[in-house]
Parts: structure tokens; C-alpha cells; sequence
């Protein structure tokens, strides 16, 4: 297990429990690296990282940033908003003349289901996916996965049930490969409207109410709605579904159990869930966010380790 | 591989306490002094070290494990990713003596990596090497050691392995030498 079996990150799809599980027993130095007063190793002096992401980011993107920099490795950042995209060029295109400047890894996000894949097949260098449209975001899945078994002790026979809107997240699928490749039960959560025809065949249970679901679990994962990508309405208002759906102090405190609260962010306070969870001694929100950085460093640890030189 | 024993297990049990004393010599009672092992072998002389001179002070010393692996000069020129092990420093090196251990001193590269990996727990007032066994005349770089457990003269067609009874279940050092050919 002293090795990836995959040449990219794509998606959670095609890794091995032994590929995550080799993740994280590097993520564990790296966690410890960046907790010292010096928080820089030389790793990957010699590595350039292109950063593309053609899609808004503030988490992912600083993450992925400060994971590269940690490990001394010269970063170019790239935004769609501000390129030639808008000129007309292709993502092939695009990423061929940045790969002409002699780039090792690229780190991207695109609207796209599939770009990632698409891009890794088509180019001459490493490729991590930082979320292709509504498919995968295979760091978050394993920073969320990572979070639970620093929490729990480990992730096998755990209990996860995810909230929310199931349809338009790529952190949904990708946690549940994830959780499913680690031995963990998971359980999806939310309106009919938002949840996807095909995940019985994933092997998740749906549950349509939130307080059955929370009681079963031991660890929530409250989504945010995407109203971004939502050309439809799903559900009446934003009040409705934060009446049957949000999760509260009151819920949370009536429950006959403690359990973990995760949100991958960005959080809508007030919408999927309250302020007081969020701060709560029960939410891990700003674990997971920590935990980022150690994730992305040991994935880009590994797949850099893949290239050779001379 | 043709086996020889360098270093029977009383001669090791001497050659720590001989270590000890001769630490202790520059050192005195090691209020100012931490102790740091190399992963992962040099762990072993760590513990063995410490626990001879915590015998011998009748007090605790300060000690460190510290993994070298973002530090090394041969990442990506292997076939299988370097994988790394703990480091656990809770404290901060700034103006202490620092004693880096390890088992086998060869090309002077993995201390190169040591001393590099150290800086990003602060300066240090002084650093000092000690290795049970030193490997002379196969150094690649200009690294010596200033507590020796025993010098050995190698090819580097041969290995030299320090065994632990915790581990191998005998104390010893060994050296592995390659058949000659017909």
C-alpha cells in the first residue's frame, strides 16, 4: 500500500480503500507539520502547481494554495473571470498553453461534470479534481472522511447521514464513495425534489425526515442548498425547507444521543443550519477546514512523488 | 550474504553506557540540553540512551522524535513514494543543545535532511551527532559524528544492521557482506 494506484485525482470512484488509507497516514505528518512554528517543508521545491479554476472558490482554492506553498512548490493561480475563456478558448486549449509554460500538476474546478477526467486523458501532467459540476470533489470527501476518523477514532461501521441537496452536490457523491470504500453506513436526507432517482443502487438508505435520520446517525453532514444551480424551484421557499430540513440547537439537544455536525461550507446561517450548531461544541466545521490543508498536501505529496525526471 | 557479528550484546550494553558518560561529560545535568531521535532507527538508540541516562541522573531528560522525509534529497528519484513516519517535538529548540541520534552513520545525507528539519522548530545553540555505528570512508557529504558508538571500515557492497531486543529479540550489530562470486 506504499503507493497510489491512480496517476490523478479524478474522483473518489477510482480509488482503493488502501489508496485513502494511505492518504491519510500521510496527512497525519503533514497535520503535524503545519501545526509547528515553521510550517514549510522542501518537498516539492522543484514542482509547478497551476491552480485553474474556472469556477467561484474561496475555500478550496486558499486550501489547495497554502497546501502547495506548505510544501515550497511554485504556484501560478488562474480564475476564469479573468482570462481568455471569455475570449473563446477551448479548456484544452487553455490548458495546453499553460502546460507550455511547463507546469507538473494542475489543481482545477470546472462547471463541467467529467473535466477532470477529460483534462487527465488529454494532457501531460498531474491532474487533481477540485469539483467537476454536480459529480465529484474527491478532497472534500476525503478531508470530510479524514475529520470523522480524527473525531471517532474511525470511520468503519460509523453511521453518516447527509443532508440537504443531494441532487446538485458533487460533495453527496463523493462522500459516499468515500464513506462506502471506508465501511461506513451512509444515509442520505432531504426533499423527494432533491434527491436523485439512481441512489438506491448506490446502496444509501433515504430517509425523508430529518429528525428519524439524525437519530439514526452519528455523524451529519448538513449540505447547503445551491441555488446557483437550481433552474427550477425544488421547494416552495427557503423558510419551508429550512422549517423541515434546518438543523437547530432545540433538534439537536432533544436528541437521545450526541452526534458530530459537519458542513462542508459555505454555511448559510440559518438556512440548512443554525448559528448555535455551527459554533456548537458539537460542529467540526473548522476542523474539517484545517484538515484541508493536511488532505491536499498528502494527495499532491503522492501524486508528485509519480513524476519523474531525466 | 555472509553475516558477522560486530558487536555482541555486552559489548552493546558498554558501548551505550559509555555513550551515556560521555555525554554527560559535555552536558552535565542536561538542563539545557534536548535529545532528539531520527526516524525510525534512531528512535531505538534514543530509548536506550535516555533511559541509561535518566538511570544514571536520576532525572528526566527532554527528548524528540523527528521524521526527515520532506526533507530528503531523493524524493521522486525512488520507484515507490517516501512514506513518513511521527515527529513529535513539543517543545522549541531555540538556544538548547541539541544531541541528534541515529543507528548507522553511511553518506551523511539523512543527517543533512536532520539538520535541516530541525530549523523549523527554532535555532538551536549548538548541534551535536551521536551514532552507534559510524561507516567511515562512505560519506557523501561532509557530515561527521561527535559520539561514536563503534567505526567500522565498509564497502558499500555491505551492510551494517544494529539489532534491538525489543525488535530482533537480541542486541547486536551485524554485518552483511555479498558472496564472492565463484
Amino acid at each position: 500500500m506504499d503507493s497510489l494506484s491512480v496517476n490523478h485525482l479524478t474522483g473518489i470512484k477510482d480509488l482503493t480503500k488502501n489508496d485513502i488509507e494511505l492518504i491519510f497516514k500521510t496527512a497525519d505528518a503533514f497535520k503535524e507539520v503545519i501545526n509547528r512554528p515553521i510550517k514549510k517543508v522542501p518537498s516539492l521545491r522543484d514542482i509547478t502547481i497551476a491552480n485553474l479554476f474556472f469556477e467561484n472558490s474561496t475555500r478550496t482554492r486558499l486550501s489547495f494554495e497554502l497546501a502547495e506553498k506548505r510544501m515550497s512548490a511554485d504556484v501560478v493561480n488562474f480564475s476564469a473571470a479573468s482570462s481568455s475563456v471569455k475570449k473563446g478558448e477551448t479548456l484544452i486549449d487553455t490548458v495546453n498553453n499553460i502546460l507550455a509554460m511547463k507546469v507538473d500538476m494542475v489543481v482545477m474546478r470546472h462547471a463541467s461534470p467529467g473535466a477532470a477526467k477529460f483534462l487527465s486523458e488529454r494532457v501531460d501532467a498531474k491532474v487533481i479534481n477540485a469539483g467537476d459540476g454536480t459529480h465529484e470533489h474527491p478532497t472534500q470527501a476525503l478531508l470530510d472522511a479524514y475529520s470523522i476518523r480524527e473525531k471517532l477514532g474511525s470511520v468503519e461501521g460509523k453511521k453518516v447521514v447527509i443532508v440537504g441537496d443531494i441532487l446538485h452536490s458533487r460533495v453527496a457523491l463523493s462522500n459516499i464513495y468515500c464513506l462506502q470504500k471506508l465501511g461506513a453506513e451512509v444515509m442520505i436526507c432531504g426533499p423527494t425534489t432533491l434527491i436523485p432517482k439512481y441512489m438506491h443502487e448506490l446502496g444509501v438508505k433515504v430517509e425523508h425526515d430529518l429528525i428519524k435520520a439524525l437519530e439514526w446517525c452519528d455523524v451529519a453532514n448538513m449540505l447547503r442548498i445551491q441555488l446557483e444551480r437550481q433552474e427550477i424551484k425544488y421547494f416552495p421557499s427557503l423558510r419551508e425547507y429550512s422549517m423541515q430540513y434546518g438543523l437547530t440547537k432545540e433538534i439537536l439537544d432533544n436528541l437521545s444521543k450526541e452526534i458530530v455536525v459537519m458542513h462542508p461550507g459555505p454555511i448559510n446561517r440559518g438556512v440548512e443550519i443554525t448559528s448555535d450548531v455551527a459554533d456548537s461544541k458539537q460542529s467540526i466545521i473548522l476542523n474539517q477546514v484545517e484538515n484541508g490543508v493536511a488532505v491536499r498536501m498528502s494527495v499532491i505529496y503522492l501524486l508528485a512523488s509519480q513524476i519523474k525526471r531525466g | 550474504m555472509e553475516k558477522q557479528v560486530i558487536l555482541n550484546s555486552k559489548h552493546f550494553e558498554l558501548t551505550i553506557k559509555r555513550l551515556c558518560y560521555q555525554l554527560i561529560e559535555n552536558h552535565n545535568d542536561f538542563s539545557n540540553t534536548v535529545l532528539i531521535g531520527l526516524q525510525p532507527r534512531g528512535i531505538n538508540v534514543l530509548t536506550r540512551i535516555k533511559e541509561q541516562l535518566e538511570k544514571i541522573l536520576k532525572k528526566d531528560i527532554v527528548c524528540g522524535d523527528l521524521d526527515i522525509t520532506f526533507y530528503r534529497d531523493d524524493f521522486r528519484r525512488r520507484e515507490q513514494p517516501l512514506i513518513p513516519s511521527a515527529t513529535n517535538i513539543d517543545f522549541v529548540i531555540e538556544n538548547k543543545k541539541v544531541v541528534i541520534l541515529d543507528d548507522v552513520l553511511y553518506t551523511g545525507r539523512t543527517i543533512r535532511s536532520g539538520l535541516d528539519a530541525l530549523l523549523a522548530f527554532g535555532r538551536p545553540e549548538k548541534v551535536e551527532l551521536l551514532t552507534m555505528i559510524d561507516r567511515r570512508f562512505q560519506r557523501d557529504l561532509p557530515v561527521q559524528a561527535d559520539y561514536v558508538g563503534k567505526t567500522v571500515d565498509t564497502l558499500s557492497s555491505e551492510r551494517v544492521s544494529v539489532e534491538w531486543k525489543e525488535i530482533e529479540g537480541e542486541d547486536k550489530v551485524v554485518l552483511f557482506t555479498p558472496e564472492a562470486n565463484g
